[in-house]
């Protein structure tokens, strides 16, 4: 009956783990493509680098032109490097609330985190257009915890049920959506064009200091992540069976959406909302290793990163010289798949 | 001798009263739960077994009383150490898209389970003589999704095996299956109860099934207990009057000689006023 699993015990240590056995397979396959996708990336551009040279730059090999090593690690790498954490940011943070909400169409797009968070960010840009732009960040975050907060303790009553969070999420989208609109109806038009780019969820510009600014977030709430897989697994078969087990139910629920939060609000108050990668990656991640988390979080993590970093790339070749927003190149594959989704789950 | 009476119970309640909203469904409930013998819960539709149930698998919090688990109160216990003690499968329940028999039924291992030793080998012998007693191997590697009701709720019933407790709860598990997978799953429960000794509490609807299967039968009226005791003590045609509002007759099961009951209804009436007719014969 082992032959679905891959199980790790050894002998001589107290500990052991298992996971769906397709899963260092798919997710080397995965890396690697990631790997491909990041070193075209680096390579393409006004002025390009073949590929070969972009590896060695990036190995600290001697290259032929002096330059490389300035353009590919000051000017592009980051760029690439962000794209890689907000999408692994954005599809656990997706795949957590899937989890936590029984529901296969739930997302923190979904259930109003990214709104909460672009709102917050755009009413900075327009109100407060002298504010530095480091304070970004900071306010995409507490917008997108202040609307999580509000949605959980509204459905909060005799327990939160999973139906519950996502109605009052819905809402929340559609006030937040609105709000927006107002500031971007109502605010000073250069301040307002901004934000529009912003809106549309962007990795274009950002430096080493953005990618220094995340790791910490990604890294940190993606390990308690990775640490709570089980609990998801349990929370994943109702609150009823999940308790029958022993699991503490909303005290884990709490836990998760706290994490699910600051890896959406984190990643949308870097890049901005690129849509739909939450609620993409943790689906072919479901297709290509199973539902079970130990697996599903690594893969979608993999998944959502590649996701983002080849539609960052795909936006700058399509329409060379115009650059599109990866955030576009997400929302035209992920609203049709959506739409699928949509149609079998009826 | 109360020691003794400690020990025929593992699993009690004492004025309990479980509330939905504010408005008591159970009401000052005293009921003990024989050591060893499979309990059936019978009631008309929304006279609070369900909710009973519940309230003794601790997912429901008193309103006031206490639900007693080898004489310590339940909810003043560790929710995994109850977990170890206790399963329970509440009616109906719903896996992801795409899980495997295995994944589920490995899933009953949790409250054994902490981050260091997450599949220790004691985790994979429970999960394979589980799915061997339920005869779900050969389907292990399937997706729920894919299965009969018959297969899936044999599944569920392996992820609470799996949990390995002595006391076992369960809301309605012949619900949506057709008669024969009915009498196949209650001959696994009888077996699992006949083979480990374990307690097994469970509500059923079919009447006849429940005296067959029951060692101690608990019905149930609007929140009260209305009567206990060995299936041929309790039911009778009084009972099934009071608890259902149906007249009916009771009989011996040809088969196993245990009570059955035969509704009456209207239609039986009416054709019965036609006259006499000579009792027919089926063979």
């Amino acid at each position: 009956m082992t032959k679905q699993w891959l199980i790790i015990r050894p002998q001589v240590l107290p500990i052991s783990w298992k996971s769906d056995r397709r899963v260092p397979g798919v997710l080397l396959i995965l890396t690697l493509i990631t790997l491909v996708a990041m070193v075209i990336s680096v390579g393409y551009g006004e002025y390009q680098i073949a590929p070969l040279d972009v590896v060695k730059t990036l190995l600290g090999l001697p290259t032929t032109n002096g330059d490389y090593a300035f353009i590919i690690n000051t000017l592009r790498l980051p760029r690439t490097i962000v794209a890689f954490l907000v999408g692994g940011g954005m599809a656990i943070a997706g795949t957590i609330t899937q989890g936590i909400t029984r529901n296969p169409l739930a997302a923190p797009g979904i259930i109003g985190v990214n709104a909460g968070a672009t709102l917050a960010a755009v009413t900075l840009l327009v109100l407060l257009p002298n504010a530095p732009i480091s304070l970004l960040p900071f306010a995409a975050f507490v917008g997108a915890l202040t609307v999580a907060l509000l949605i959980y303790l509204l459905a909060w009553q005799e327990g939160s049920s999973p139906v519950r969070l996502i109605l009052v999420g819905i809402g929340f989208n559609l006030i937040a959506g609105a709000l927006t609109n107002l500031m971007i109806t109502f605010g000073e038009i250069n301040n307002v064009s901004q934000a529009l780019v912003w809106l549309a969820g962007s990795v274009y510009g950002r430096g080493w200091s953005q990618v220094l600014a995340l790791i910490p977030w990604i890294g940190i709430f993606g390990a308690i992540a990775f640490y709570l897989a089980r609990e998801l697994n349990t929370l994943n078969l109702g609150d009823e069976v999940a308790r029958g087990l022993g699991s503490r139910v909303e005290w884990q629920r709490g836990l998760l959406l706290l994490t699910s939060v600051a890896l959406a609000g984190s990643s949308v108050a870097t890049a901005g909302a690129v849509g739909f990668v939450g609620l993409m990656a943790p689906h072919i991640g479901r297709q290509l290793v199973g539902a079970s988390h130990e697996g599903l979080l690594p893969v979608a993590a993999m998944m959502g990163g590649m996701l983002v970093v080849c539609a960052d790339l795909l936006g700058r070749v399509m329409f060379a010289p115009l650059e599109l927003p990866c955030g576009i190149i997400t929302a035209v594959v992920g609203a049709p798949y959506f739409v699928y989704l949509l149609i079998k789950n009826r | 001798m109360n020691q003794n009476r400690f020990f025929h119970h593992r699993l009690e309640t004492k004025q309990l009263t479980l509330a939905y909203d504010g408005a008591p469904v159970v009401q000052n409930l005293n009921l003990g739960i024989p050591t060893g013998k499979i309990t059936v819960l019978v009631g008309a539709n929304g006279c609070g077994k369900s909710t009973l149930l519940r309230g003794l698998a601790r997912l429901l919090k008193p309103k006031s009383g206490m639900v007693y688990l080898d004489g310590k109160a339940i909810f003043q216990l560790n929710a995994k150490t109850v977990a170890k003690k206790l399963g329970m499968l509440p009616q109906s329940p719903t896996a992801p898209e795409g899980l495997t028999v295995q994944d589920l039924v490995a899933m009953g291992r949790y409250p054994y389970q902490n981050w260091l030793q997450q599949w220790s080998s004691e985790d994979e012998q429970k999960v394979k003589e589980a799915l061997e007693i339920t005869n779900m191997t050969e389907l292990a590697d399937r997706a729920l999704d894919n299965l009969s009701g018959g297969q899936r709720q044999r599944a569920w019933i392996a992820m609470v095996l799996a949990q390995d407790t002595d006391l076992l709860l369960l809301d309605e598990p012949t619900t949506f299956l057709d008669l024969s997978h009915q009498v196949e799953l209650l001959d696994l429960l009888y077996e699992l109860h006949e083979q480990q000794g374990k307690t097994i509490v469970m509500i059923l609807h079919d009447l006849n099934l429940s005296c067959r299967y029951a060692d101690y039968l608990v019905a149930v009226q609007q929140g009260k207990i209305y009567t206990t005791g060995t299936p041929e003590q309790v039911m009778t045609e009084e009972m099934v009057r009071d608890v259902f509002n149906l007249e009916c007759r009771i009989v011996p099961d040809p088969l196993a000689d245990t009570p059955m009951c035969i509704p009456m209804g209207r239609k039986v009436k009416l054709s019965s006023s036609w006259g006499d007719k000579p009792p027919k014969t089926f063979s």
